[in-house]
């Protein structure tokens, strides 16, 4: 098992038909049963016709109804970005992940505000995506770094991501689910929602969770994890040395109004009983020593 | 994005939102003439930088006749106004608001923010005005109202009905804070804003509720849509090596240590800086090249890095996904050549194609030194920017 995707996931790709679409979604074919994986594309313009063998519709709901497929991803430009999340909710897709960066803050309140009571769950935007390794991989990420095991890996950012894969994959852990929430201010899963279904998978061991400047979802998320987490936790936050009052790349990674710090997030991570680390290239190692007991 | 004070109150005024009379001025005639024009006894002289706390680094003043006017411009334009957010060095006023005087009977807060947690805007009101309000926050939390507003309605008649009194506005004032906070909700929408502060909002002895203050942030990935705040940009008030990077779509951010970092992924960038503090050293910069780094922008990236005084060794970060480790490799070398680098390189390379990158760097003949992993890579930095 793994968490919210596998190896029989259908997923749409909205947006495919882009430059960015068409790179990334030849590669998430290229990876484990991807070709079985990725069925359809959106784009009302290019209706009946394909690309790289994959059917193009002109709605979300008449690629799943064409496909029976559950899950979309997005590439679709920012300024048509968060249409685009609508469109996956009210087709009543299970799950949504958009990768696109840049999508207006005002945008997202208004798509979060719509999604209330509805089924889909969104990831991102301004995420890699998210991997099952061995199975499908579902947005940007290099599939190679990868490698099948039992732990699971939660963070805000992208190359951070990698960094803790292919730190566990060197030590010989391979991963369950590796899940890229972005690195936006409004946005769908945090931290908590994925602590919440790799604890309740019984094929994930142990997770990493790697944060960022920016926010309280850590800190709620590391009190979530005091009460209800029944394995063990590593923790990495980025941006000790970011001042205050920078964004810091991610439109979400900022320090304001003496919040957001992280020294302040790894404080409460560590009371919590999160094994936290302060060295980047210590994520993998922290776990090898939680895991064997050391 | 920031704005002045004198563009965030025409934006208030739009939306209904009184302000004092004032003009904009950039230099000490410009400001008596404004003076004249608007008339009166008194004038209020406002230093306009971006940063905050303008009022205790003496860069507002209140002048009693056009003598005052003319000494206390004389004396804000062009001086190193030093706040809490400008950082020690200071920040130039090149530009001067002259006002008309209020007569305050009342200051109080009105703040609006994107409050991550409800996903909503949120209003923030309080009795404390001229505070700030991360300090009311801390010791009188219990001063401060916050309405989480739904985007469906609005802020309500009610809800802000009911703030106004909460803050002590008098009774007689009520209807008019009623159209101030739906005016302020309606432009922080309407302009895609992030933050926006009025502080003080006061009420005067005739009643009025006036903004006397203006602060507005915007939101960067919607200014494609907001020509008319994009007009509103002062480069003047931004980091010269920033507005270059934003050139080449690269992500910036000068410090003030020693060693440079260019890394992708903003995630990775901080943690690069995170693990070279860890070692003992102390980074220069934040710089994030994206997920799309082609060689023009990792030689400008450098270039900019080497634009610092300060800079004694430079470290490159990268974890190859997309972007592809033996592009960054032929971009670092031509780089390299480019710049005609005087200081200590780092890199570390990881991820796709990291065996022909790491090749392409072995056979420049540059002196490159390279880092095994990150660990690696910046404790070798840290040594050769301490020689």
């Amino acid at each position: 098992m793994s968490i919210l995707i596998n190896k029989d996931t259908r997923v749409i790709t909205q947006g495919m038909t882009g430059k960015v679409g068409q790179f990334h979604t030849f590669h998430c074919k290229q990876y484990a049963n991807g070709a079985n994986c990725f069925v359809a594309g959106v784009n009302p313009k290019k209706a009946g016709e394909q690309f790289d063998g994959i059917p193009v519709y002109a709605s979300v709901l008449d690629a799943k109804k064409a496909t029976g497929a559950t899950v979309s991803v997005i590439y679709v430009p920012p300024s048509g970005a968060a249409a685009a999340i609508d469109e996956a909710v009210e087709a009543e897709l299970d799950l949504v992940i958009c990768i696109t960066e840049g999508v207006p803050v005002h945008d997202m309140l208004k798509t979060r505000y719509k999604m209330q009571g509805k089924k889909t769950i969104l990831i991102g935007p301004n995420c890699p995506g998210l991997i099952t390794p061995d199975e499908i991989k579902i947005g940007i990420m290099p599939g190679h770094i990868h490698k099948k095991g039992r732990i699971g890996v939660v963070s805000r950012s992208g190359t951070l991501t990698y960094e803790a894969v292919g730190q566990l994959s060197a030590l010989g852990y391979g991963q369950s689910s590796c899940v890229g929430i972005g690195g936006d201010p409004i946005n769908g899963l945090k931290h908590i929602d994925v602590l919440r279904l790799f604890n309740d998978d019984p094929e994930t061991d142990a997770v990493i969770m790697v944060g960022e400047i920016g926010g309280t979802d850590e800190e709620e998320c590391a009190r979530w994890i005091k009460d209800h987490m029944k394995k063990p936790v590593v923790g990495f936050i980025a941006g000790v040395t970011a001042p205050p009052g920078k964004r810091m790349g991610h439109a979400g990674a900022i320090i304001s109004g003496g919040q957001g710090g992280a020294n302040e997030k790894l404080a409460v991570m560590e009371e919590c009983g999160i094994h936290i680390t302060r060295n980047p290239a210590e994520m993998g190692r922290t776990m090898q020593k939680v895991l064997k007991g050391l | 994005m920031k704005i002045h004070e004198y563009q965030g109150k025409e934006i208030l005024r739009e939306f209904g939102v009184p302000t004092p009379r004032g003009v904009a001025c950039f230099s000490v005639e410009e400001a008596v003439a404004a003076a004249t024009q608007l008339g009166g006894k008194v004038w209020v002289v406002k230093a306009q930088i971006h940063a905050g706390g303008r009022g205790k680094g003496g860069g507002v003043k209140v002048a009693k006749s056009l003598d005052e006017v003319r000494q206390f411009a004389g004396q804000i334009l062009g001086m190193h106004l030093i706040t809490h957010q400008t950082g020690p060095e200071g920040q130039v006023v090149r530009r001067l608001l002259i006002e008309e005087g209020a007569q305050i009977v009342k200051e109080l807060y009105v703040g609006m923010v994107v409050d991550r947690a409800s996903q909503r805007v949120a209003l923030l009101a309080s009795s404390e005005g001229g505070m700030e309000i991360e300090e009311v926050a801390k010791h009188t939390p219990e001063k401060i109202h916050t309405v989480r507003i739904d985007p469906t309605t609005g802020l309500t008649d009610a809800e802000a009905a009911k703030v106004a009194r909460d803050i002590g506005i008098p009774d007689v004032a009520n209807a008019q804070a009623v159209k101030v906070l739906q005016g302020l909700y309606r432009a922080f929408v309407e302009k895609d804003a992030m933050l926006a502060e009025i502080n003080p909002l006061i009420v005067t002895a005739d009643n009025r509720v006036v903004a006397l203050d203006a602060k507005f942030n915007f939101d960067s990935n919607a200014l494609y849509r907001r020509p008319e705040i994009v007009a509103m940009r002062d480069l003047d008030e931004e980091d010269p090596a920033e507005i270059e990077a934003s050139k080449f779509d690269l992500s910036y951010i000068q410090l003030d240590g020693n060693i440079g970092c260019l890394v992708n992924g903003a995630g990775l960038a901080m943690a690069t800086m995170d693990i070279i503090k860890l070692y003992g050293g102390s980074p220069a910069n934040f710089l994030d090249v994206g997920g799309g780094a082609t060689t023009e922008k990792v030689t400008e990236a450098f270039k900019l890095m080497l634009k610092n005084p300060n800079l004694k060794a430079i470290l490159v970060n990268i974890f190859g996904g997309i972007m592809r480790c033996d592009v960054i490799a032929e971009g670092v070398v031509a780089a390299a050549r480019e710049v005609k680098l005087g200081v200590p390189l780092v890199v570390r390379l990881e991820g796709t194609n990291v065996d022909l990158g790491k090749k392409i760097l072995a056979d420049s003949g540059l002196p490159i030194i390279s880092g095994n992993d990150m660990a690696d890579a910046a404790q070798k930095v840290v040594a050769a920017a301490k020689g």
